[in-house]
């Protein structure tokens, strides 16, 4: 006999595994990044030939850093999430899907993880 | 039971490339071109974090005639991607799904996208940039 109630045994065993909790963040990380995406553009666009001092004050203005951070942190989640999808559309094999799955997850943190550290190091000026 | 031989329903290729199925397979095309060009944004910023020098290295490679068209195609990718998704967030919404709208919504993305991609540049260019 399980003590398991019926609804709890049939959670998360959907083809989608997880309901829509990844279509809605794709959705949410979409919304952000919209703004974000228009500043960041915009910004790099007017520092573009700004010179190193320049480029360095701008990104150490602390209302650009925070809105460097955000966007970073939306960029590569959104791009994770999306990179899933593809991965999980294109590649049939399960070997293969598992492994490029958890590769991509990687590589999107450790470059989020290194984009803002960079942001932080010319922030904070060390 | 022989199966090898059947004919097959008819696949994409049979279709004439219409805007709607072009700009469909371009938004996951664009999405995973941005991911990929995203290397580049990290490697600038690792730059500038680094110092003046390798700052102006990275500039020197982005502001080369290669490194700006490469730019000008991620900033047409970045517009797209960007107004594209708006479409589909109004998708999203239930609006905007029949043939008139469909091809009306597509078409007001490539101009959205290439007159902000015109602009970002007018911008860069005329602060003297890459």
């Amino acid at each position: 006999m399980s003590y398991r109630s019926n609804i709890k045994q049939a959670q998360g065993l959907g083809s989608a595994k997880e309901g829509v909790g990844h279509w809605w963040l794709q959705r949410v990380t979409a919304v952000a990044l919209v703004p974000l995406m228009l500043w960041l553009a915009f910004g790099i666009a007017r520092y573009s030939g700004a010179g190193y001092e320049a480029t360095v004050a701008w990104v150490s203005n602390p209302t650009t850093t925070v809105l460097w951070v955000l966007a970073l942190g939306m960029l590569f989640w959104h791009a994770k999430l999306g990179l899933q999808v593809v991965i999980e559309d294109y590649v049939h094999d399960e070997k293969a899907k598992f492994a490029s799955l958890i590769a991509m997850k990687f590589i999107t943190v450790l470059l989020a993880a290194i984009a803002i550290l960079a942001v932080l190091r010319v922030a904070l000026g060390s | 039971m022989q199966t090898d031989n059947r004919p097959l329903s008819p696949h994409l290729q049979v279709y004439k490339p219409q805007l709607t199925m072009v700009m469909s397979i371009s938004h996951r095309i664009s999405g995973v071109v941005l991911s990929v060009g995203s290397l580049i944004l990290v490697w600038w910023l690792s730059a500038l974090a680094a110092g003046p020098e390798s700052f102006a290295t990275a500039n020197a490679v982005v502001g080369s005639f290669i490194g700006k068209v490469f730019m000008f195609l991620f900033t047409f990718a970045l517009f797209y991607h960007l107004c594209n998704g708006i479409r589909h967030l109004a998708w999203d919404t239930g609006r905007g799904f029949d043939l008139d709208s469909v091809y009306k919504s597509g078409k007001l993305v490539l101009i959205a996208a290439a007159v902000l991609t015109v602009l970002v540049w007018v911008v860069g260019l005329s602060t003297g940039g890459a």
